[in-house]
């Protein structure tokens, strides 16, 4: 019989972490990537890792806080034991980077340094100048070259993943691939196939996310019969330079060490900022948010920056939409130390010096919180049975999913510095969860009738082939994918209506069906990016449908995706005695609304278009609570949700899992 | 509508992109001229996404678009290195504004000259991955277990680490280097694709390490885990192909874009060969 072996999809951080894990468990791993794997999108990221530690402990922190944060931030969507379970490993994540080699900064003692991010009190963000991500991945990196030297892994860096191989029962027992440069189409069997493929922000258009996230590996996944959960829940970064190209990211943690949000009071005040006394800024974050300040949760700060631009006008620019984010005030040696590597980013794109001039920044479309949808196995403590080959599994038998493109971990909304946990971790718990798939298995994939893969080739091949041999003259894939990109932009990102949803959808349709008569400008058959820029383009569709027919559906607010028309109202009552009485009406219609809508949204393609359906979500170990930044009334909503939870805890008795139901904090009190 | 650049210099509505483009390796590489349409805050990717998008010549003749590889935009992956205006660098950080500064009238691209061309302005860098190899530049970790945290380190010594742990393995100090020489192979009719790799991992440990291997090498020895195998790593710096081949033409150090302290990294690297040589010398 054949060893056994893993296809690993994407070799960014959970790909990577992936891939080392089981070379150290002895299983032989295929990693396959559309760009050498130290060009991953991971390196984008910049701020840090989360994990409580030492000095936050003694502060009352602890895992079980993380995960409050994470699914409070979350809005709770996320399913809580794998939550849990990620929080737990969070330190132990932290120590192993940092035996690997992660030059994370340090404090004068040689500590490891932490700074403070949005959604939390604690400073838990660990960190790498400001190229956390690069420092992360290539840790990772260094170490699949080391089982890579010893022949435990085999790399295929600038390959395409076309789909998966599934037999006559389903299940998955390989790929296809198809090389960049000779355009060769080949089967990989393989006994498990784990697809770390990252986010689809290119859907978009223009995103903080690099030219690699097209998401069309979860999509062919999709296509073939995956599910994929709550596409419509896509992050925009509050903060992002706006470029012709891309729009690159400025890094939650220039707030985290200080950073401040303003406009002029005056609407596009010329004068240079530096020049505005304080009195005619408006530093509406720290105004409207007391708490929290630059720091609330993401999807909190991208509104309240769209809304001071397109709502207030107050704009910094006249004929561009941008605030100031502002750091002149640090000490400009202690903002070289910290955060050198995102001020040189903007300096390279913008020309200004940040340290000394404010830098002007825009919301952007930044992660998919969303993404294949992925099992785990409970413990009845609530987190994950370790070694179980349920966790990370998608709905087709050995197929996993694993980092962005699952959706397991971040509900409706992602805590800055949590994606970089949650990628390592998914990756490191796939591989012993896959060690035991393959001790039940009765027999290898490659040993399987070659015709199963060979008839998958020939099916790649003729699609392949009668794209090259479109007629001229047809529609122009880049054009058609500027159109998506801007009716997705429009229509489903900070503030989203029915209307504009409804004619998107209706606008997605008919662009994907244009987008099937495209003629490609490259017919040949070596490194034809067209091709498969083409290919990729095609499979935006069946994502971007699902997203913003989930988004159309969920009518509600929720993390990341917020609907005015469906938003829970602020009190309107002068008195207590209306709060109290409002208040309880208000907390009656949040329990409506969780009864309705804290569920998965379950895309299933049909060949056309997805059909959604809803999933419970477990929320066993942390009771759904509101969230009240900035809501007139909080204080009193707070009393009277409180109240009514100490009621339940009493009613009910001890949960038994040993769940506590916290009472509602962080509010904007 | 013309736009300013940032020093007020009036912008031209549009401008020319001159590109050295080759059909595949072995082929023959000629120069194809593009008219692109100004726009405000553009790079040489935004120009080569518009090529792509309509990729006709100056001539108006269609051709196919040109191949290039990019990915994050940010200057941190690395994969965009091109020769822009004949300067190794990122596509991605060189501002058409800048570039229209030097020479108003056109753009010029090429491909990196040190690394087999694939197609057009894409380039196997490949043999950067082997050399990383080549110095076993990772941390000899036992396994990953959770056994605590890594040795503590001082705030110095992280500051003398990160530039070189900076590195994207991007080949600017390669394509300067006057002793890194292109290695290209061809296929052979008769060979499989493992036989081909073994004989090109052979040429390339033969051939030049180059600066980016060599200061990967002196930040794993300096690592208090990786210090461990220091010597081995020394080992393959000796090797053919090795630290004595660099002619200290410093040119590396001039192109980096991160400014990694190369020459440094080289210099303690020379050192260290030097002393673990007579080491050995002596322990035969």
């Amino acid at each position: 019989m054949a060893k056994k072996r893993v296809m690993i999809v994407g070799g960014g951080l959970a790909g990577l972490a992936a891939a080392m894990k089981l070379a150290e468990l002895g299983i032989d791993v295929d990693m396959m990537s559309l760009t050498p794997v130290k060009r991953s999108h991971s390196v984008c990221a910049q701020g840090g890792i989360n994990a409580c530690n030492d000095q936050t402990r003694q502060l009352g922190d602890s895992e079980w806080k993380h995960l409050d944060d994470t699914v409070y931030g979350g809005d709770f969507l996320q399913h809580q034991p794998p939550v849990k379970e990620m929080t737990d490993w969070a330190p132990k994540i932290i120590d192993l980077m940092d035996r690997l080699g992660v030059t994370f900064n340090r404090t004068t003692e040689g500590f490891i340094d932490r700074r403070r991010f949005g959604g939390t009190l604690y400073k838990r963000t660990a960190f790498a100048g400001a190229t956390t991500g690069q420092q992360l991945l290539y840790s990772l990196d260094e170490q699949v070259r080391r089982w890579e030297s010893e022949g435990k892994v085999k790399k295929y860096e600038f390959w395409d993943f076309l789909g998966p191989v599934l037999d006559e029962n389903g299940n998955c027992r390989g790929c296809i691939g198809q090389d960049l440069v000779s355009m060769e189409i080949r089967a990989f069997p393989a006994d498990a196939v784990v697809l770390g493929t990252g986010g689809c922000g290119l859907i978009y258009g223009r995103s903080t996310m690099s030219m690699v996230c097209t998401g069309s590996a979860a999509s062919r996944a999709f296509q073939a019969g995956a599910k994929y959960g709550n596409g419509e829940c896509i992050q925009v970064h509050p903060t992002a330079i706006p470029g012709a190209d891309k729009l690159r990211l400025m890094s939650e943690s220039a707030r985290g060490e200080g950073g401040r949000v303003w406009v002029p009071r005056a609407p596009q005040d010329t004068r240079d900022p530096k020049s505005i006394p304080e009195a005619e800024r408006y530093y509406f974050l720290e105004e409207r948010y007391p708490e929290y300040g630059n720091l609330v949760p993401r999807d909190i700060a991208t509104r309240e920056i769209f809304d001071i631009c397109v709502n207030e006008g107050l704009s910094v620019e006249q004929g561009r939409q941008c605030v100031y984010l502002d750091l002149t005030h640090i000490d400009a040696q202690e903002l070289t130390r910290k955060l050198g590597g995102i001020l040189a980013i903007y300096e390279k794109f913008q020309g200004v010096d940040p340290r000394f001039t404010p830098m002007k920044i825009f919301p952007a479309v930044h992660y998919s919180m969303g993404g294949l949808w992925a099992d785990y196995e409970r413990t009845a403590e609530g987190g994950l049975q370790l070694a179980s080959p349920v966790n990370q599994s998608t709905n087709i038998p050995n197929l996993y999913a694993i980092g962005e493109c699952d959706y397991q971990y971040h509900g409706a909304n992602r805590l800055g510095a949590n994606s970089l946990l949650s990628c390592i971790f998914s990756g490191l718990i796939v591989a012993p969860g896959i060690e035991t798939l393959f001790e039940s298995q009765k027999g290898a994939a490659a040993d399987l009738d070659a015709s199963l893969f060979s008839r998958e080739v020939k099916r790649h091949q003729a699609e392949h082939d009668a794209l090259l041999k479109r007629p001229a003259g047809h529609e122009n894939p880049y054009l058609i994918h500027q159109e998506l990109g801007e009716v997705m932009t429009k229509s489903a990102t900070v503030v989203r209506r029915n209307d504009q949803l409804d004619a998107a959808y209706a606008t997605v349709m008919e662009l994907h069906e244009r987008a099937k008569n495209c003629s490609l400008s490259d017919t040949g058959n070596w490194t034809n990016q067209n091709v498969v820029f083409t290919k990729a383009l095609l499979d935006m569709f069946p994502l971007a449908k699902a997203i913003v027919k989930g988004a159309l559906q969920r009518d509600e607010c929720r993390g990341a995706h917020y609907k005015p028309a469906f938003q829970m109202p602020s009190l309107k009552c002068e008195d207590h005695a209306g709060r109290r009485r409002e208040a309880e009406q208000w907390c009656d219609r949040f329990d409506e609304n969780n009864k309705k809508w804290l569920k998965s949204t379950i895309a299933t393609w049909n060949g056309n278009e997805p059909d959604i359906t809803y999933e419970d979500v477990d929320t066993s170990l942390i009771t759904p609570r509101p969230r009240l930044y900035g809501l007139v009334g909080a204080e009193v909503i707070e009393e009277v949700w409180n109240e009514r939870q100490a009621k339940r805890q009493a009613a009910s008795g001890d949960q038994g899992n040993g769940a506590k139901t916290p009472v509602v904090a962080g509010a904007a009190s | 509508m013309a736009d300013t650049s940032h020093n007020g210099h009036k912008a031209p509505d549009s401008f020319e992109v001159r590109i050295l483009r080759q059909g595949g390796p072995g082929q023959n590489s000629y120069w194809e001229r593009h008219r692109v349409k100004h726009e405000q805050d553009m790079n040489v990717i935004s120009v080569l996404q518009r090529i792509a998008a309509n990729a006709q010549t100056v001539d108006g003749k269609s051709v196919a678009p040109v191949a290039w590889d990019c990915n994050c935009l940010e200057e941190v992956c690395g994969a965009c290195t091109m020769v822009v205006n004949g300067r190794t660098r990122q596509a991605c950080t060189a501002l058409v504004d800048r570039l229209l500064e030097d020479n108003s009238k056109e753009i010029e691209l090429q491909p990196m000259t040190k690394f087999p061309v694939l197609r057009d302005l894409m380039v196997d860098r490949s043999r950067m991955f082997r050399s990383l190899q080549k110095v076993k530049a990772w941390v000899p970790v036992d396994g990953y277990y959770d056994m605590g945290p890594g040795p503590k380190q001082s705030r110095e010594q992280q500051e003398v680490a990160y530039p070189l742990s900076e590195c994207m393995s991007c080949g600017c100090c390669l394509e300067a280097c006057p002793q890194y020489t292109k290695v290209e192979l061809t296929q052979r009719d008769d060979e499989s694709d493992a036989d081909f790799q073994k004989r090109k991992n052979a040429a390339y440990d033969s051939s030049f390490i180059g600066a980016a291997a060599i200061s990967q090498a002196v930040l794993f020895n300096s690592h208090p885990t990786g210090k461990n195998t220091a010597g081995e790593r020394l080992d393959a710096l000796m090797d053919e192909g090795g630290i004595q081949v660099c002619g200290n033409a410093q040119n590396c150090v001039a192109v980096c874009p991160k400014e990694i302290p190369l020459t440094t990294s080289i210099a303690k690297a020379g050192r260290a060969t030097t002393i673990h040589a007579i080491k050995k010398w002596f322990d035969r």
